[in-house]
């Protein structure tokens, strides 16, 4: 038990106003952590000074597997023997965060035996993230979390964990399973997502329908995201209510739809899907009188990832369509061909958007072999130098 | 004839054994290597096989210095006591 709490001024400051702090959430943690206390202390430090006093490890992790443990130790370690070591864990998350109050509890019980007790809930990927462990420790947290069927997630130049959305257990949009996506994707790539063989990290994440909410377009390499391809389903009743209790469907529906393809009579709604963007707004607008499509399953798109290297890249469409469907073969087989081509020719730290940019769209696809499609063309007749292979026989034939 | 698990990661253990404190290999590093070596007698799913053995029996370990590596178990440079 920490004796004395470090005088903290200035994150003292942090403290103040209506929002929680983690500054508060820390203190409380240091009653009963010594490692918690010396943090406070560290960063403390590193406010006065502007300097962050962390180095990073890269060695550490459980026997057999080369992710799921992030490396930390203090550049004090004098002055803050609780943080010498101060590992960070990634906990695999179930597929869209559901538990039991009571899983929770063990796993808190768990990092407070041997950890900080700090937990980040949740990471960027989706990891349940335990902050603060020393080296010797980890072995004993995984074991006892593989006790209560917890695993560690992804880190490293492997696949993340994979997350997604809560799909059909929350959600009345959702366009395809998400959740059992996630977990079957999950099982079958364990080799990839605790064993690093990639030239850098891959992340998939499912969002069921366009609203996209797990941000899946500009966060995962592979984005899938569920979407219909039949018409919209209209309640013209429902639509009927709507205007009739005041909203302005010309100027809050109509004129806001990106494919302009809804026109309102100020009877009838009626909507021209060859024309339609699923973007979503109109049913995001209208959810009682309007619903996705009957023919639902997900569209693929790829490359996406943060800033880090090359800069942010948003995902482009790889497949406008697929059925998203057990057992998954059709997705899985994709997925193989893009790691094998990736793996084979990706740079070092190269991330497959930033692969794809760098080889070029028609040699990726080609090689995967997806035929291109219209949407994939970001600017058409951009470059007038480009020719077409069956423009080239044509000629010969001509010939 | 089909190269034996232990035959392959012993050839990879010698590969990261040389080339430490030199540079870095990367898992596809030394399965490239071993493809080129052997040829037909090995695949990738084997040499996926043999890095597991030589991770899982602790003669090599997954390094992560801006990408994942592979290496034989040192003591790092950043680790404190």
């Amino acid at each position: 038990m920490a004796d004395q709490l470090p005088s903290t001024p200035k994150l003292d400051e942090l403290e103040k106003g209506k929002w929680p702090s983690f500054v508060t959430e820390i203190k409380m943690a240091a009653k009963r952590s010594p490692m918690a206390a010396d943090l406070l202390g560290q960063l403390e430090q590193s406010y006065r000074e502007k300097i962050g006093y962390w180095k990073h490890g890269g060695i550490v992790g459980v026997m057999g597997y080369g992710g799921g443990v992030i490396g930390r130790y203090s550049a004090l370690p004098k002055e803050y023997p609780g943080i010498s070591h101060f590992h960070t864990m990634r906990i695999n998350q179930p597929a869209g965060w559901f538990y039991t109050s009571d899983s929770l509890r063990k796993i808190c019980d768990i990092w407070e035996k041997h950890g900080s007790g700090l937990t980040n809930m949740h990471g960027s990927t989706g990891d349940i993230i335990l902050l603060g462990c020393r080296t010797e420790e980890l072995e004993p947290v995984f074991d006892e979390l593989q006790k209560i069927d917890f695993d560690i997630g992804g880190s490293g130049s492997d696949l993340r964990t994979p997350s997604c959305c809560c799909g059909m257990a929350r959600c009345e949009w959702a366009c395809y399973d998400t959740m059992a996506l996630t977990h079957d994707l999950t099982m079958h790539y364990q080799d990839e997502l605790h064993r690093p063989a990639f030239p850098y990290k891959f992340k998939f994440k499912m969002s069921g329908c366009p609203n996209d909410c797990v941000a899946s377009i500009a966060r995962s390499d592979l984005s899938i995201i569920g979407i219909w391809r039949d018409e919209i389903q209209i309640d013209k009743a429902a639509v009927t209510e709507y205007a009739e209790k005041g909203m302005d469907i010309q100027s809050d529906v109509v004129n806001n739809c990106p494919g302009k393809c809804i026109n309102w009579d100020g009877k009838e709604i009626t909507i021209d899907d060859s024309f339609c963007r699923h973007c979503m707004h109109c049913i995001n607008v209208m959810p009682k009188a309007l619903r996705p499509g009957k023919d639902r399953g997900a569209m693929l798109l790829i490359g996406s990832k943060a800033p880090i290297i090359e800069g942010a890249f948003l995902s482009s469409i790889l497949v406008p369509f697929i059925k998203i469907e057990p057992p998954y073969t059709e997705l899985k087989d994709l997925v193989d061909k893009i790691w094998d081509l990736w793996c084979e020719e990706g740079k070092n730290r190269e991330r497959v958007g930033e692969f794809i940019q760098r080889v070029g769209l028609s040699a990726f696809l080609d090689e995967i072999e997806v035929e291109p499609i219209p949407e994939m063309v970001a600017h058409p007749r951009e470059n007038p130098y480009v020719f077409y292979e069956d423009y080239e026989d044509d000629d010969e034939d001509d010939k | 004839m089909a190269k034996s698990i232990e035959e392959v990661a012993d050839a990879m253990f010698n590969m990261v054994k040389e080339a430490q404190g030199v540079k870095k290999l990367k898992p596809m590093d030394l399965i490239k290597a071993m493809i080129q070596i052997y040829g037909e007698e090995v695949d990738k799913k084997l040499c996926k096989m043999a890095i597991k053995e030589l991770i899982n029996n602790g003669r090599c370990v997954y390094t992560y210095f801006g990408g994942s590596f592979i290496e034989l178990p040192h003591r790092e440079g950043a680790a404190n006591d």
